[in-house]
């Protein structure tokens, strides 16, 4: 039988976890080893997302779990963030999942919806009977969604929603949106509207959600656009507490703290796999592991997974304490995903021809890695982000 | 109806066991524990009450020290309602025997009805402790349980009787049921499941509490000693049949029959 997976823990991160916190990393773990791996590169290989892991997802309240009430679990922003790691080390497909549901559409909800709004969507959504998707990428407005040209109007009780978001996870299976668009006043044009949060509906008139093809990364997870013609939504749906791109950052800020947790995943399970084959594949007679160059890989991948490990932890201490800036989360979710890119590639490497093999788990996060790396913000626009906080000097136009 | 589940904890099944010394036995300070794998069927099948509304209460008892209330927190997350943790100085060093009476006497006083036990522990693998708590309390034991239908008043167990046969037992309550794989499939804890465990006490009890001898357990009241641990013995190296097919088919037929005697 093969050894259990076991996590890196080169510097006894264990000790700084709270037991509910172990609890939840080795409850996902397990769920991960019994239920994800198994199945992952036959979706992988499907371009299907793996639906019958949806409604487990939900029973171990995975979703929305760093939320308070409203069915959700309530617990610290660490247990989330093991929770994103572990789910990432089966893959980021399964993870953006979760992200996307509870720090992108149970979020603003959460934080910026009515009571009424909170009650009718949140439990749901915690038990996975209503799935959500985060709408604010548009086809010409990408790094800068304050550029967005989805607008919607007034039109007696109801908002009336034009325009078309792209890149959107779970789209196509999601029943309801969050969709940010600009509500333009009466008479007004473009650059009058102010950016919302509306709630749509799966089956509002003049939206749908078809699936985008093709992608060589994140082929477990479903994207989509979604389209809105002359859609008509009443009233209640739009989000009241919010205005501006305060709104979608503040979303934006959760997913991107749990992917620099959840990236960590992908780069131990590269490590683990580069580590196990370079100490059974002999070449010139000896496993590949007594070479020093294979060993200052394996070295450099512990040191940076490391480093990763504690960055993690202290911004997630942070967060739990209210103490945190979303600067500070830029740093660590570029970071993260960097090394974490970097650790794929050269995993894929150590693995010769093998690694490009879907026997091997590797070349999958690699792929899937170049995602995580555009999207919550590419590499280079949170390099912009911390450009501007060292400077004072904006760089982004 | 109130169940009780025997709860053990025992190296992962995939730890690599040291001897520590050949008096003593293994070395144990490296090891990473995890629940007995057959007392997670127990515990499924108690919890499945539970929900069914058969049972009112699922209790944990353990005999051990505080390094076990993890894995009784993992029991207490996947929904028991209680727990009982048994140590006492007097405990150390019981036989099977021992741990027995320790559980029996545990059984008595929280009142419980029926009992779920793995059928054994994947540790000493003796599989005595469900048998002799059920004689020590004068119940009906059913073990190996692959199949079970509880109603208020007694059980109907099913269990492979060799040869593709089946046993199927009824037994009265109270009784206690050993558990085997096929059972059930053990549920995940859930996070809820977690944050309310965290709330849930694990009650310490000793031999005073339970009403049990302290001169009946422990190591002087022990009837099975260990004394000599080692290593199994080195599995030969297998032999690669040399020749052509027809060649080494024959001398593979030749050792099977003359030299393994199986055929
Ligand atoms: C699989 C997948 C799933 C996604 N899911 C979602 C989702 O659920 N919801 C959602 O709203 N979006 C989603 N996205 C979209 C994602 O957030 C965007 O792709 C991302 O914000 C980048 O935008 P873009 O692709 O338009 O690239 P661009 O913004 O066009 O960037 C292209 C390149 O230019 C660089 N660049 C841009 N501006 C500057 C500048 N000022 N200075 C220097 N360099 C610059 C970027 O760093 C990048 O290297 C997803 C994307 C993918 C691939």
């Amino acid at each position: 039988m093969p050894a259990k997976y076991e996590g890196l823990d080169f510097y006894n991160i264990d000790a700084h976890l709270t037991d509910e916190e172990r609890m939840v990393r080795d409850l996902v773990r397990q769920w991960v080893d019994d239920k994800v791996l198994p199945i992952i590169e036959k979706h992988n290989r499907a371009h299907t997302f793996p639906d019958e892991l949806i409604p487990e997802i939900g029973e171990m309240g995975l979703l929305g779990m760093n939320m308070e009430g409203y069915g959700c679990a309530g617990m610290s922003n660490v247990a989330y963030g093991l929770a994103c790691q572990e789910l990432e080390r089966g893959d980021s497909a399964i993870r953006s999942f979760v992200s996307v549901q509870g720090s992108l559409a149970m979020h603003p909800i959460h934080s910026f919806g009515s009571e009424e709004q909170k009650q009718k969507y949140l439990p749901k959504m915690a038990r996975a009977e209503l799935i959500g998707c985060f709408g604010l990428t548009e086809p010409d407005y990408g790094s800068n969604p304050g550029g967005m040209v989805t607008k919607a109007v007034e039109d007696g009780d109801h908002y009336v929603l034009n325009g078309a978001k792209m890149w959107i996870t779970n789209g196509t299976i999601a029943d309801l949106a969050i969709v940010w668009a600009k509500l333009i006043p009466q008479g007004g044009t473009l650059a009058d509207g102010v950016i919302r949060g509306f709630i749509v509906e799966k089956g509002d008139p003049g939206f749908s959600a078809p699936e985008m093809h093709g992608k060589h990364s994140l082929k477990a997870s479903v994207t989509s656009e979604l389209v809105f013609e002359d859609c008509r939504i009443p009233k209640d749906r739009i989000l009241p507490h919010v205005h501006g791109l305060r709104g979608p950052f503040s979303c934006l800020n959760n997913a991107r703290y749990g992917i620099s947790w959840g990236v960590l995943g992908a780069a131990q399970a590269c490590f683990h796999s580069a580590r196990d084959y370079a100490l059974t594949r002999i070449q010139f007679d000896k496993p590949i592991a007594s070479y020093q160059l294979v060993q200052n890989k394996l070295a450099w991948m512990l040191r940076e997974i490391t480093k990763g490990q504690l960055l993690a932890l202290h911004l997630g201490r942070m967060k739990d304490d209210g103490t945190m800036f979303h600067e500070q989360v830029s740093l660590a979710k570029m970071n993260n995903v960097d090394i974490a890119l970097d650790i794929a590639r050269i995993a894929r490497d150590m693995h010769g021809a093998n690694g490009i093999l879907d026997e091997y788990p590797v070349m999958r996060h690699m792929a899937n890695l170049e995602t995580v790396k555009t999207y919550e913000g590419t590499h280079d626009i949170h390099n912009l982000i911390l450009g501007r906080w060292i400077t004072g000097i904006q760089a982004f136009f | 109806m109130k169940i009780g589940v025997l709860l053990k904890q025992v190296p992962a099944s995939d730890s690599r066991i040291k001897i520590a010394d050949p008096q003593r036995g293994v070395a144990l300070d490296d090891v990473k524990w995890e629940i007995n794998p057959y007392d997670e069927f127990a515990l499924e099948a108690a919890l499945a009450l539970l929900d069914a509304k058969v049972a009112s209460d699922v209790v944990l008892l353990t005999v051990g020290g505080a390094d076990t209330e993890q894995r009784i927190r993992d029991g207490l997350a996947r929904g028991a309602t209680a727990a009982v943790r048994l140590d006492d100085a007097a405990f150390g060093g019981s036989d099977c025997l021992g741990v027995s009476r320790i559980l029996a006497a545990a059984v008595k006083a929280e009142g419980i009805t029926l009992v779920f036990a793995g059928k054994q522990a994947i540790d000493g693998d003796n599989a005595q402790v469900p048998a002799m708590v059920a004689e020590l309390l004068g119940w009906g034991y059913v073990g190996e349980v692959d199949q079970l239908e509880v109603t208020g008043a007694g059980a109907k167990a099913w269990r492979a009787a060799g040869g593709g046969a089946r046993d199927v037992v009824e037994v009265g309550l109270p009784a206690v049921i050993g558990c085997d794989k096929g059972l059930n499939q053990p549920r995940y804890a859930s996070l809820k499941g977690i944050m309310m465990a965290k709330r849930k006490k694990i009650d310490v009890k000793g031999a005073g509490a339970i009403g049990v001898d302290a001169g009946s357990v422990g190591a002087s009241a022990a009837l099975v000693s260990e004394t000599n641990w080692g290593e199994p013995p080195a599995r030969p190296p297998g032999r690669v049949l040399q020749g052509d097919d027809a060649a080494r088919v024959k001398a593979l037929v030749a050792a099977l029959r003359d030299e393994v005697k199986v055929i």
